[in-house]
């Protein structure tokens, strides 16, 4: 029988040694670690208690409802506001192709840098923000300071912040589309707005599979961007499961951390399989 | 890459120095406070001086949590600096001293040092791991003396006078009564932690209690009281505005010039408020924060930042003879000249000069007569929990209860106690 691999041992060797070290090691010795009391000075067998402990932990809860939340408000977000930007800038504007590499501009700069400058932007009192609402007479909420409103005001500059590449997966998509569906539809007489239901949104559809798992997956372990603006704060308010677990490594708990994120990595993985699983089998009906 | 460019620095200095003479290079890795690296420089040329054989490197690490794990991960590898600086207390605990540190009782100007700091940075053997790196401070509360003079008040001896005062302070001036900064999350915890004289003194067994499991914050009133009053001032309204956005700059500037009267603070910030507004700096006066009873009113007390040897040093004796230096009065008054004096010495015969700045000179009276100190529960016990400052800015800014936010806390220091293996938990 004729072998199935197409290279032979010495070829796959180095990259295999590469995924041994660098993946398959550390990720077999997270489980273990997660199963101890570490100080990294020693470690002592515990069995499952950082799980058990992991699930008492207080604002466990606000942490991974924050953490749907965070995820489902900017993917929808993102996805819709993409879309319709990438309608407009396929719509033959002038100066089209630098308006395009503009709104790609806050995807390649620091996520730590755009937090801190929006706290300042933010600030209730001498943030941009505010004081251009005060020119319109309107008293600008506390973004940041706001229980109800910190995680909101973080998912709003994520949003400003990827939109961009959601837009070009979309400006991608939407080149795929054939015309002669557009052509098509204006003979039969269909309006414009029958003709973005019914033609783009469903044609569109894998650009929209590829936006909504992206920034889902980013979404749900979304770290830096929360950390740098409110630490998970005021309070709890805005703690995420990956804030709670950098928390917990801070404090010096590090066994009990490895198993915070073993759980974070099983409840992504939980969300986001069977939704591509449910994409793509929609794809295939289409 | 940093790291690799240290060592390759490193690497080369031990080149030249092999080729000059047998000159011995210390590398000590300290926070990046100025205040650290202008005594750190101040000493260790002082040292140099005497002993012109022996050169330094420094390195410098972030502070807070950050600079924790450093430390931890450096000392953990064995890639430990041969001095270095850091806290004493319950932070020190969590680095198994006993494993990892180099015991220091051996030094020369060992019996130097004051035993109240020494029961902070040893175990349970006896085995004492450090030599101060400067004064200690108090934890209570910064005030602006021109404001109180202003107003004819006086600095209150029970929390009851301070709420009075706080009261006149709203209707007749402009001041917010009490500045708070919750940007910088850690200065939330101060109310709570500098209430620890009140507690021990009516609670003497507190911290041992509470160390063994048996005592708990929600469930002990004096304890429960800095929780309390946190709540109490908080639902006045007596902070300035938009608390929720201040950083700890700003709570030193509104105390120094005046736009707020109080800040809870630890006197470690004096010599910051003289860097940031020179010419208010003797505006600022301090107190200790005021319990229930006068007769009882008495300061809680802060241990310095201290150095220590690694178990593995490649040059313990030079590295034990530099400590044995910083345990003499020649390097207090290093320290004076270098960064000032913000509080007394814990090396014996160190004096502090007579133009030391009024917040600190505020501070003295109380280590003058026994029994108005008592040290933070940090320097008592090892745990101390890490959800305190998130917990205090919500029972501050009104989202929790004082009750519940004990609660919680109590449930908190559980991990930490867990984590260190304390028995009965």
């Amino acid at each position: 029988m004729k072998s199935s691999r197409s290279y032979p041992y010495w070829f796959i060797l180095p990259s295999g040694l590469i995924y041994l070290v660098l993946f398959l090691v550390p990720t077999v010795t997270a489980f273990w670690f997660s199963l101890t009391q570490w100080d990294l000075f020693e470690t002592r067998f515990i069995g499952l208690e950082n799980y058990s402990q992991f699930f008492q932990e207080p604002f466990l809860i606000t942490g991974a409802v924050n953490t749907v939340v965070f995820g489902a408000v900017t993917s929808i977000a993102k996805s819709i506001l993409g879309l319709l930007l990438a309608v407009l800038l396929t719509s033959g504007l002038l100066g089209q192709s630098f308006l395009r590499t503009l709104i790609f501009f806050p995807v390649l700069v620091s996520t730590v840098g755009i937090g801190i400058a929006f706290t300042e932007i933010m600030h209730p009192a001498r943030g941009m923000i505010n004081v251009g609402l005060s020119y319109l007479g309107i008293h600008g909420p506390a973004w940041l300071i706001d229980p109800h409103l910190a995680l909101f005001s973080v998912a709003l500059v994520d949003v400003w912040k990827g939109v961009g590449l959601a837009t070009l997966i979309y400006i991608a998509g939407l080149a795929t589309i054939s015309s002669d569906y557009y052509e098509a539809a204006r003979i039969d007489g269909a309006t414009k707005l029958q003709m973005f239901f019914r033609i783009t949104v469903p044609l569109v559809r894998p650009a929209t599979v590829t936006v909504v798992t992206l920034s889902l997956i980013s979404g749900l372990r979304s770290f830096d961007l929360i950390w740098a603006m409110t630490k998970g704060g005021p309070g709890f308010s805005s703690d995420v499961l990956a804030s709670v677990i950098y928390k917990q490594y801070q404090a010096g708990f590090y066994g009990l951390s490895t198993a915070g994120n073993i759980i974070l990595f099983v409840l992504v993985a939980l969300i986001v399989v069977p939704l591509t699983y449910w994409f793509n089998r929609r794809e295939v009906d289409l | 890459m940093k790291d690799l460019v240290k060592k390759l620095t490193v690497i080369a200095f031990a080149f030249s120095a092999v080729s000059a003479a047998s000159a011995v290079e210390l590398s000590i890795l300290i926070d990046n406070n100025p205040d650290t690296v202008a005594l750190t420089q101040a000493l260790t040329l002082a040292y140099s001086k005497k002993h012109p054989d022996v050169k330094f490197e420094m390195e410098l690490r972030p502070g807070g949590a950050e600079g924790d794990n450093i430390v931890k991960t450096r000392l953990a590898t064995g890639e430990m600096a041969d001095v270095f600086i850091y806290n004493s207390g319950s932070l020190l605990q969590a680095l198994r001293p006993s494993r990892t540190l180099e015991p220091i009782n051996d030094i020369a100007n060992f019996s130097n040092i004051l035993s109240s700091f020494t029961s902070t940075v040893s175990d349970k053997k006896g085995n004492v791991y450090a030599v101060p790196a400067q004064t200690a401070m108090g934890g209570g509360i910064l005030y602006n003396k021109r404001l109180y003079k202003e107003l004819g008040l006086k600095v209150p001896m029970t929390w009851k006078e301070f709420m009075a005062n706080c009261a006149i302070i709203a209707a007749k001036s402009k001041a917010a009564p009490i500045a708070q900064t919750y940007r910088d999350s850690w200065t939330s915890q101060l109310i709570v932690l500098a209430d620890y004289y009140n507690v021990q003194s009516e609670q003497p067994n507190f911290a041992d209690d509470y160390t063994n499991n048996k005592a708990k914050f929600a469930t002990t009133p004096s304890a429960l009281r800095g929780f309390e009053k946190l709540q109490q001032v908080s639902e006045a309204g007596y902070f300035n505005d938009y608390y929720g956005a201040a950083t700890y700059n700003d709570g030193l500037n509104m105390v120094a010039t005046g736009k707020a009267a109080h800040y809870p603070m630890l006197t470690f910030a004096i010599p910051a408020i003289n860097i940031n507004t020179p010419d208010q700096i003797n505006d600022v006066g301090f107190f200790a924060q005021p319990g229930d009873d006068a007769s009882k009113n008495g300061l809680t007390v802060w241990m310095p930042n201290a150095f220590y040897l690694p178990k593995e040093g490649d040059h313990k004796d030079i590295a034990k003879d530099f400590l044995s230096y910083v345990a003499t009065v020649d390097a207090c008054n290093t320290i004076t000249n270098a960064i000032g004096a913000n509080g007394p010495y814990l090396i014996k015969g160190c004096t502090l000069p007579d133009n030391v700045f009024p917040a600190v000179k505020d501070m003295l009276p109380y280590f003058q007569v026994e029994g108005r100190t008592a040290p933070a529960l940090e320097f008592l016990s090892p745990i101390k929990g890490p959800m305190l400052e998130q917990l205090t800015v919500e029972v501050g800014s009104s989202i929790r209860t004082a009750k519940s936010a004990a609660e919680l806390y109590d449930q908190d220091v559980e991990k930490q106690a867990k984590q260190l293996n304390l028995p009965n938990w």
